[in-house]
This record gives structure tokens, sequence and C-alpha cells, in this order.
């Protein structure tokens, strides 16, 4: 018997999953234009290999990974590229991101695709097979999988955990998945276990799913495998990776460590099912499966390709009247889908139609009791309702003393407040203003270096500079004994005077070839002006005239430092 | 903007429900004083129930906050019925006025209101009303007494100065100054041999005040309102400290029995220290606030110049709150060997 | 009295001491108030305070010359961390306060006069004379040095907007009225 550790904390929502479990897993219909953002994983954003006009095939690539933290992305089907430009993303800031917009051609045309034996390859290049195929952690979190492939130096590789889990209530693609394409994900496992070598595979089922367990543990036989399947008690969140691993193993792994320093790594069952079928297939990562549940009259798992606006899927969920918007994720973890245009990404696992009765409208927020609710809920044994004063108080600084960064923004913490204070928000607030600052303090530290080196540099300039007339000086006070004063004054004036001369000229020219420029460009948008802007300009265009003098002075001033330099 | 954020599902839970569940709690121990001293104590609760909310009022209407929503909560009416079970019984209506509306003005709403008070409301009532009304809040009837419901109101109206049988003491009060005049040569069993005064464990009457309590809050523990850190802790400092003194003299001290079953001390274990705003968060803070409370209680009850300890010791501890969370931060997730 | 006199005698010996030792051993060079202070400073170098940059505006604070509202890009915030630092009134800000900017070069009508490279106090503007410029937007710090310079006028400042990657959760706020 296998003994299964505890994590602190965690909630029991109800799950909600039945509804969407009684089908099999559909395609979705192919969608006339697809919308795929280029950047669907961690890490860089690939670049556009193709251009507008360009026809694609289904499974080419149109975006190459720009460095080894980031992950390709494919063609969907085949068609034309309208366009690679700003569009919707399936985000909760609701701004646009860089994307690729396919026509689909109905053809449905694959590139040829070559599938092959992984085990003649060398590990290094199986990485690189996984990221040119695009396989990235499809629990969610879309790390790009073949970082993660890589044992420690230093620390043997105990246990590769397989999370099926899936503890977020309405979500069942994973469970589908495992149902029904059981030997395709062992089999993937059996690349990761290869490229990792641990001592033991564990795949983590929550316990109920028992058909999800069967079908696996089946699969294993049927491969030949000796993963071992375990149920794991449905307490959320048991399916998020340092959970899962704790209850499989006992390990713990702080913010501040990577799995793999404690001799463990973790992927999603549906990660395992594309790395096989990009390896033995050559099919990179172009859909995927998504529960499309909540309030609808057909809940079920759907293989969707990436790019399909959200507004392509509505058909096949027939939501409710009362649906008023959508949710990409589970309820815990989730966010409103931005509008119907977003398209399905990898991280899109759930997609749950919402109505004010499934999930309803949050309730005034009430002051802190400080009851530790929260505190006892947390998984990561974090002390919310400290987070949370200091998060409230801008003081960012305590937020990071009291662990900030090991929030794991599960939702626990919300869930359990009495007080219903949106505690996962003014953690995620916390967060990313914490980012900015960093990002801030890093900008004004180089500038501040940047600055200090251009003085440095004009100081030395300066010094140089006077160095070198200093020497003039010497050597004209030397000079006259052998050249009269009188010839060698024009000759060293006259030709540092024509220079100049020209030199103004040219500028002049230029301003006037500029102010023609101008001119031609000007009056596009002044036709409609009032009369304050047309006072407005007339009072500038005085100011303007004044300001030329001066500038003409330091310009010759600054013409002769730099005739002086050559 | 349409703001909303995950998560989407909430448990079914609200302050106004755990206030809701403990006033539920106080019932048993309202249904024995109701036995023992009649409808009284309902003119008591209802008196502190109409100030505090108008208090409350009050106050909310002032720093304009939303009353439905913060009268709803029942934050007040809990303050009021712990103030008017900790006064005496029969205490003059002002005292409970006065009592209430401190708590709910001063103690909760001067320092932010719901969440924000440092202190429990309810025992700052009671220490500020002790020190300036000793003699009243010394004031105690013996539970045993017969007099009409019709004199009780008008010894809480100021109608009639006192009953004969209101011999001004608790039976905490009553060995205390036994003891005192015995002058060590009266033992603590001799003087507790008198039952009419001191029932079985604590106190006629008032053992089965303070069962009720026990029973109270132990529905909830069960109900997960409370945890067990602080009650069992304060109890636990309670019955160190007077079996150990116990044991070492038991003629001069009482036993560990007799001190939880009387005073303030289920009430406070139950539902003073257990007040979450004014008392330490962490379960390692829980433990030392509840003990060190426990611990001083009985100091005060035994060593000291008040009737009981509970409300001195409780506001002694709020004030280390801050000091005791900061060096009790439990480890977190996957810290735990650091440090 | 003669060994009280000897105590405090030596009492003062030894504190002496301590504190002859202590100017040694603890010595600071330079004004850490300055870097401190400095720190805080957005280091856009735009002389908007009236200070060559950003340092020499540290340096007159640290001195008491100059008041801590005198710097636009650092904000009200800015004027707030410094108000804690030194312990000193938070004042309004003595100008408007502006979002984040980014200088643009239009190249059409850059003619290559190398006057804003020079303006440049961070030399974040790259090119050579007669030559096209440009400006590397993520080394602009926005302080606006470089448009009078330009005889042609052909650098203007643009808002940065945010994008996905510097997006930020916002504070929560709920209308906690609306529901009385």
């Amino acid at each position: 018997m296998f003994s299964l550790f505890k994590f602190k904390g965690g909630i029991k929502p109800p799950t909600y999953k039945a509804d969407s479990v009684r089908f099999p897993i559909a395609a979705a219909p192919v969608p006339a234009q697809l919308i795929v953002p280029l950047h669907q994983s961690i890490g860089g954003q690939p670049h556009p290999l193709v251009q507008a006009g360009d026809r694609v095939r289904k499974g080419q690539r149109i975006g190459a990974p720009d460095k080894w933290i980031s992950s390709a992305v494919h063609a969907p089907t085949s068609g034309t590229v309208i366009a690679i430009e700003e569009r919707l993303a399936a985000h909760p800031s609701g701004l646009p991101t860089l994307s690729v917009v396919i026509e689909a051609d109905g053809r449905d045309e694959w590139i040829k695709r070559q599938p092959v034996d992984y085990g003649r390859l060398e590990p290094e290049q199986v990485r690189e097979l996984l990221r040119d195929a695009g396989v990235v952690g499809l629990g969610g979190a879309v790390f790009p999988s073949h970082a993660k492939l890589t044992a420690a130096s230093d620390v043997p590789m105990e246990e590769l955990v397989i999370n099926g889990a899936e503890c977020e209530p309405f979500m069942s693609c994973d469970d589908l998945l495992m149902r029904e394409r059981g030997e395709d994900i062992v089999r993937g496992i059996g690349i990761f276990r290869d490229l990792l070598q641990p001592k033991r595979v564990l795949i983590g089922i929550e316990d109920n799913k028992p058909e999800a367990i069967a079908a696996m543990q089946a699969a294993v036989k049927a491969v030949g495998e000796n993963f071992e399947v375990i149920a794991v008690p449905t307490l959320y969140p048991a399916g998020g990776a340092k959970q899962l691993i704790r209850v499989l193993t006992g390990k713990e792994i702080p913010a501040s460590k990577r799995s793999p320093d404690l001799g463990v790594q973790c992927f999603n069952v549906a990660t395992a099912y594309t790395a096989w079928r990009a390896i033995a297939f050559g099919e990179p990562v172009i859909s995927r499966i998504v529960t499309l549940t909540g309030n609808v009259a057909q809940p079920r798992n759907w293989e969707v390709l990436l790019g399909t606006p959200l507004r392509d899927l509505v058909p096949l969920m027939q939501p409710k009247a009362d649906t008023n918007r959508y949710v990409m994720g589970g309820p815990m973890m989730g966010f409103d889908m931005p509008g119907l245009d977003a398209p399905i990404v990898k991280a899109t696992n759930c997609i749950i139609a919402s109505s004010p009765a499934i999930f309803p409208p949050p309730a005034p927020e009430m002051p802190c009791i400080r009851c530790g609710a929260c505190a006892e809920a947390c998984p990561h044994e974090l002390q919310p309702l400290e987070l949370y004063w200091f998060a409230r108080a801008h003081n960012f600084g305590k937020t990071q003393e009291y662990n900030l960064f090991d929030c794991i923004e599960c939702g626990c913490c919300s869930y359990v407040c009495p007080s219903r204070i949106p505690l996962v928000q003014y953690f995620r607030f916390a967060k990313s203003e914490i980012w900015a600052r960093e990002r801030e303090k890093e900008n004004a530290d180089a500038a501040r270096e940047r600055f200090e080196l251009r003085n440095e540099r004009e100081e030395r300039e300066k010094a140089e500079k006077a160095e070198r007339l200093a020497k003039a000086a010497a050597a004209r006070v030397a000079a006259p004994t052998q050249q009269p004063a009188d010839t060698g004054q024009p000759a060293t004036e006259q030709p540092a005077f024509d220079p100049d001369a020209a030199k103004k000229a040219a500028i002049a020219a230029a301003m006037e070839r500029a102010r023609k420029q101008r001119e031609q460009v000007k009056p596009k948008n002044t036709d409609e002006l009032t009369v304050a802007q047309r006072k407005e300009i007339a009072e500038i265009e005085a100011r303007r005239v004044p300001l030329q003098e001066p500038q003409n002075a330091s310009n010759a001033e600054i013409q002769r430092a730099q005739r002086e330099e050559e | 903007m349409n703001f909303t954020s995950p998560p989407y599902l909430t448990q079914n839970v609200s302050v106004r429900r755990i206030m809701l569940q403990v006033l539920a709690a106080l019932l048993p121990a309202i249904g024995v004083y109701l036995w023992l001293l009649g409808p009284i104590v309902l003119v008591q609760l209802a008196i502190a129930t109409a100030t505090a909310l108008a208090a409350e009022a009050v106050m909310l209407k002032l720093v304009d906050k939303p009353l439905g929503l913060f009268l709803g909560d029942g934050s007040a009416i809990v303050t009021a019925w712990l103030i008017a079970l900790a006064f005496p019984p029969m205490a003059p209506w002002w005292l409970i006025v006065v009592g209430v509306a401190f708590a709910i003005v001063v103690a909760k709403h001067l320092y932010g209101g719901l969440g924000q008070n440092p202190f429990n409301p309810a025992m700052i009532a009671f220490a500020v009303c002790i020190v300036s009304f000793p003699a009243l809040m010394s004031r105690w009837p013996s539970l045993n007494m017969d007099a009409s419901f019709a004199d009780h109101v008008a010894v809480m109206f100021g109608q009639l100065p006192r009953l004969d049988a209101m011999n001004g003491a608790t039976p905490l009060d009553t060995l205390k100054t036994a003891l005192k005049l015995g002058e060590g040569q009266v033992s603590v069993g001799a003087i507790l041999a008198d039952t009419r005064i001191f029932g079985r464990m604590g106190g006629h009457g008032w053992e089965w005040v303070a069962a009720a309590y026990l029973a109270g809050g132990l529905w909830l523990w069960q109900r997960k309102v409370i945890g067990w850190h602080l009650p069992l802790s304060f109890l636990g400092g309670m019955v160190a400290l007077s079996g150990a003194l116990w044991l070492w003299n038991p003629a001069q001290f009482a036993s560990p029995l007799f001190h939880l079953f009387s005073g303030g001390t289920m009430l406070g274990a139950f539902f003073i220290v257990t007040d979450p705003v004014s008392g330490s968060t962490t379960p390692k803070g829980k433990l030392i606030f509840g003990f060190a409370a426990g611990l001083i209680a009985y100091l005060i009850r035994v060593f000291g110049g008040y009737p009981d300890g509970v409300a001195f010791s409780v506001l002694l501890l709020n004030l280390c709150v801050p000091l005791i969370d900061l060096y009790t931060q439990p480890p977190i997730f996957g810290m735990k060997g650091e440090k | 009295m003669i060994t009280a006199i000897l105590i405090m005698a030596l009492g003062a010996v030894i504190l002496g001491a301590a504190l002859g030792y202590a100017s040694v051993k603890f010595k600071v060079q330079g004004n850490p108030l300055v870097e401190k202070i400095d720190a805080i400073l957005p280091q856009t170098q735009c002389g908007q305070c009236g200070y060559p940059g950003c340092k020499p505006y540290a340096e007159a604070i640290a001195e008491g010359e100059a008041d801590i509202n005198r710097c636009p890009p650092g904000g009200m915030e800015g004027v707030r961390k410094l108000a804690d630092l030194l312990g000193r009134e938070v004042k309004p800000l003595d100008a408007e306060e502006k979002p984040k900017q980014v200088a643009i070069i239009d190249e059409q009508l850059c003619i290559g006069c190398t006057l804003c490279v020079q303006a440049c106090p961070v030399d974040a503007i790259v090119g050579a004379a007669k030559q096209m410029h440009t400006v590397v937007a993520s080394l602009c710090t926005g302080c606006e040095l470089c448009v009078k310079p330009c005889p042609v006028e052909c650098i203007h400042m643009e808002r940065i907007v945010e994008n996905i990657d510097t997006w930020k959760w916002k504070y929560p706020v709920f209308e906690i009225k609306r529901v009385a």
C-alpha cells in the first residue's frame, strides 16, 4: 500500500464535474478564421516566421522560439495568413497581443509529418524537438516542457510526478483525456522518464475520478510500464504541482527552489500526451482538449484548434439565456474572457459560461476580523491576513517579508473568508506592483549608470581638449623662431573657417528643406481649428522666432567643438 | 469597469453568520440565568442590545459607513451580550448603558470599527466600569434568593437600593475575604463547605452558568467557529497555576476545579479570549496568548484586589498581540527546515 | 569628592575613547544620504528640478538647499518617499505630474545634426553626423531634453502605453456604499 502525505490547508468546493463527463471528447469544427497569438507560453515571445499573404499548412511553424525558455507556435489548419497584428488576447488585462490571423481554406492540409524514434536521438535533440513542436505545460501554467526535462546535475532524480489530479471545479478535460487516450499519455510519460531517468514514476489522480484511474491503470499495463497510478484525496488544490508533489512524495518545494533541486519533477497528463503526439506522429501542439461547461445546454469536452475565437465555440455549448460572461480556466483561478474575439490558447483548459446563479456577484467586502480562516486554508501555510494588511497599505516590502511570492494564487483564502475580502486580488496587485517597481528600479539604475558614464566621458574629453590646447599654445610659443607669426595666423585660421561656414550653410539648407517638408505636411488637420487653437498656434510661432537665434549660436559652438575633435 | 475576480466560488460564510453562531452559543447560559434568576436577565440583555445598536448606528453614520451592512453583521450585539453577561445581574441600567456605549464608541469605533480594535471591547467596558464604579460592579446577587421580578426591576432602575440577599460578593470574592479574615487559620475546605454559597464546584448556581458556557463553547468549537488553541490554553494556564498552588498548599488555595467553574473562567475561555480581532492569530501565538491570559487571570483573582481577573488579563495580553504575532509566525510550506 | 571627580573623569575618558574608536571604525565614505536620495529619484536626468541631473539634485536636497517637491517624473510618490527618508513634510509637487513618456524621432525629418545626441543625458540616441538618428526606446528616460535642441523639430514625446507584459493587476475596489 502506497502511503500518502498531506498538505496543510485546502478546501472542498463543490466539483460540478459530472455534467461535462457524460459524453466523449468531440472535435470542434474548424473556424473560418483563427487568431493564433505568438506568445502562448512562459518565456520569450516567438518571432513570426510568416508574412501576411503567405499560405500555411496545418502544423507549419509560424512562430519560432526566441530563446531557450520559449516555445514554437504552429498553424492549426491550412489557409492563408491575412495579417500579423495585435489582437485581443485571452488574458485578464483585455489588452491585445501580436497574433497571426489565418483564414482557413477548409482543406485542413497537413505539412509532411515526420515521426521520430526518439530512442536514437540525443536527449538534447529530443528537448529541441519538443520545443519546436510547441510542447508546453497544458495544466494552465504553459511553461515550456523541454526546459523542465533536465535533471539537476548534483541531485539524482527520484520521482517523476504526473499530474492528473485536476482539482479545479467544473474542469474535466484531463479526466476525459485519461479515459480515452491513456496509452498515448503513458507513452508520453515514457519520453519524460527516459530524459529524466527518475527512480519512480507516480501518476496522481484525485479519487473522484475512478474511471480515469482505472483507464490509466489499464493503459500502464497495456504499454508494459511500471508507473504507479495513485488515487489522491479530493482536496483543492491537490492538482497544484507543489501540492501533488507533497502528497505523493512528501517533498515541499518553496518558491525559492526548483523541483529538480529536490529530485522531483512534475508534468500534466495532457502535456505528456502532446509530447508523444509530437515525437511519435510529428504532430505539433495545434489543438487541445477544452471543457465547455457552466450555464450551458451542452456541457462537454471538445478538441479545439488553438486560435479558435471564443465566438465560434458558443454554438457548441449553447449557453442559456442568463449567461453574462465567460470564464477561462476554473472558478478558483480563472479569469473573465475579455471578449468573444479572444482565442483559445494553450492555457485554455476550460471555458465556463457564467451566470449570476452559478457565480454570484461578489458580496461587499467587510473589514478583516482576523479570524484566521485564510491561514488555515492556505496550502502554502502563509498568513494571508497579514499579507492582506500590508498589501492593502501598499507596504510591499513587508509583503515580501511575509513570503508573498510563495503564494500560488489558488484562491483558498478568498474562498473561506467570512468578510468576503478578495485576498488573491490584493496579492496579485502587490505582486505586479513589486514587479513594476523592480523594472523601474532596473531602468533607473541603468539610466544612472549611463548618465555617470557620459559625465565621465565629457570630463575626460574636456581634460583632453585642454591638454591639446595647452600643447598647441606651447608649440606656438616655440614656433615664432622658425615661422613668421603673421603668415602662420591666416594659414591656420583660414581652412578652419571654411568648413565651419560650409557646415552652417549645410544646416541652413537642411532647415530650409525641413521647413518646406513641414509646410507640406502641416495643413492636414488645420482646417477645423477653433479660434482659440489658432490663437495658440500664432503664439507658439511667435515664441519660436527668437528661439532660432540662440540655437543657431549654440549650433555654431557645438560645430566648433566637433571640429576640434577631428 | 466590470470588475470580477477569482475565485468565483465562495463558501457560504459571512461575518454575520459567525456572529449569529456566537450569539446562539450564549443561549444555554442565558437559559440557566433565566432559570435561576428569572426574566430580569432578559431585561439586562435588552438594555445592552438596544444601547449597542444605537451607539453602533450613530458611529457608523458619523464615519459614513453603510448602516445596513455593518449594523446587520451582529458584532455589536455580541459585544452587548458579552457585557450584559459579564456584568453583575441586576446592575443599574445606566451602568450597562455606560459600559456598552463605551465599548462600542471608544473601544471599537474610535479605533476604526469592526476588525480594527486592538482591545476586546467587552472587556474594556468591564475594566472601565469596575475601575469607575467598583462598588456597583461588585454587587452580585446570590442566585438562590427569592425575590419577585418586580423587585429585580426595582433594583435595576434604582427604586430599591438593594435586596437583602444581595450580599455583594461572588463566591470567588467570598472565598478571598474569608481567607483574609481567617489569617491562615481557616482552611479552604472549611470555607467551601458552605454549599449554600459555593455549591459543589464553583459557587451555588454559578457552576451551572459556567457549565452552560462550556457547552456553548464546545458547540462553537464543533462548528469550527473557534479553534481549540485559545480556550484550551486559557483553561490550561488557569489549571496549571491553580493546580500547582493547590498541590503545594490545599488549605490556602482552592482546587483547579473550583477556579474553572467560578467567576468568568468559562465565559473568558470560550467567548472572550477567542475574540479574533484583538487576539493572536498564529497557532503558537494563540497558545501563548491563552496560557498567559489564564495565568494572569488567576493571579489577579487570587492575589489582586479585584474579584476576578479575566478582563484585565485579556486586556494585558491584547497589548502583547503584535509582539506575540511577530515572533510566532509559522514556517511556510517548504521552509520548515530553515532558520 | 575626589572619587566622584575621578569617576566622572574616568567615564569621560572611556566614552571619549569609545567615540573615537567608533568614528575610525565606522567611518563612512562619502555622504550616504546623497546615495539614498539618489536611489529614490527616478534617474530621468531631465533637469526639471533646476539641477543638471538627479545626483546634483540629490546633493542639493542633502545639503538642505533644494526642496523635495521639484521632481515631476518622480511624482507625488517620490515626494512621499523623500519626505519619509528625510523626515520632512510632504508637499504638493512643484509641477504637473506627467505620465511616463518616450522620445520619438521622425526619421523623415531628421537631418542628422547630432544636437539631440549631445543633449541626451543617458546616451539613448544613436546616430552619426548627417545620418538619421533614432532613440533607443528602452534606454530613453523621457526627459524631453532632446526635444528643444532639434533644429527641425522632428522629436516628439509619446506616452508609454501599457502592454500585456507591463500590465498590472489593479487594486481591488468595491463600491461599499452602493449596498446600503
